[in-house]
């Protein structure tokens, strides 16, 4: 059988790699799907905790997680069209009404 | 090394070479693909750990609905190559360090853990569909209700924010 501490490892790797996406991508839409991979980092360490403990309440939480991430990408691509329209660029340098 | 080890490494081998994809990729729909990949990859995972309805969750869910309005989207706003503006210097030299950093902690504390954390997955048997729809219904009913009434909103969040002004 496969160690929990594997998983747990992998999905902090994931976690990690969606943190540095988040960093360094400029697209909007890039860094939106960055947000899901950390979504799904979070998921794998859920499921795997709730089957070390056999506890099913994890895998709950899991849809739960799937729901959330499936409303806000509804509202958040509402919002990146909204910016595409009105800016004329899917760049995040160019979205800097709030910069000082 | 016993089978499912195996087939732990290979999907977690291709879980993060999509990551990785994801980062290196230039081009927003093969950043969108890339991630794909991630999301079939941690389907197999949760599959291996016993977890059939998350699986299937997660393919449908995340695999059909969400990556295609991605997809969608990417292709309606007609999304090119990522242009690089002056690149902020701070994100360059503290991002990359401080993201490994991240991780190198977590899986740090992780490996120090004790025992119980340790404790081999027993796999199959205890995550039934059944069990799950059971927690849902009867512990989690409120929460669940009100997910029902967040992705309304949400609904009605996006229509307003996407609708044309006349």
């Amino acid at each position: 059988m496969v160690p929990t501490n594997y998983y747990v490892i992998l999905s902090a790797v994931l976690f990690g790699l969606g943190v540095i996406a988040f960093i360094f991508k400029r697209n909007i839409i890039s860094i939106f799907m960055s947000i899901e991979l950390m979504l799904n980092a979070v998921n794998l360490a859920f499921v795997a905790f709730s089957q070390s403990k056999g506890n099913l309440d994890g895998q709950v939480f899991v849809l739960f997680v799937i729901i959330v991430a499936a409303a806000e990408a509804a509202v958040g691509l509402g919002i990146i069209i909204l910016i595409a329209r009105n800016r004329r660029s899917l760049n995040v340098e160019r979205v800097d009404l709030l910069k000082l | 090394m016993t089978p499912q080890l195996v087939i732990f490494f290979v999907l977690a081998t291709l879980a993060i070479a999509g990551a990785l994809s994801l980062i290196l990729q230039k081009h927003p729909i093969h950043s969108a693909l890339s991630l794909i990949v991630v999301m079939v990859a941690l389907a197999g995972l949760y599959l291996l750990l016993g977890a059939e309805f998350v699986a299937a969750v997660q393919i449908i869910v995340y695999g059909g609905a969400i990556m295609v309005l991605f997809v969608f989207v990417i292709m309606l706003l007609n999304a090119g190559i990522e242009e690089h503006t002056n690149f902020s210097k701070l994100a360059g030299y503290a991002g990359v360090p401080l993201g490994i950093a991240l991780t190198g902690f977590i899986a740090a504390a992780i490996a120090r853990s004790t025992d119980t954390v340790q404790a081999a997955t027993t796999g199959g048997n205890i995550a039934s569909t059944k069990q799950i729809s059971t927690m849902i219904f009867k512990e989690f009913v409120y929460p669940f209700e009100l997910t029902s009434f967040l992705i309304l909103v949400a609904i009605m969040g996006a229509i307003v924010l996407a609708q044309r002004e006349k």
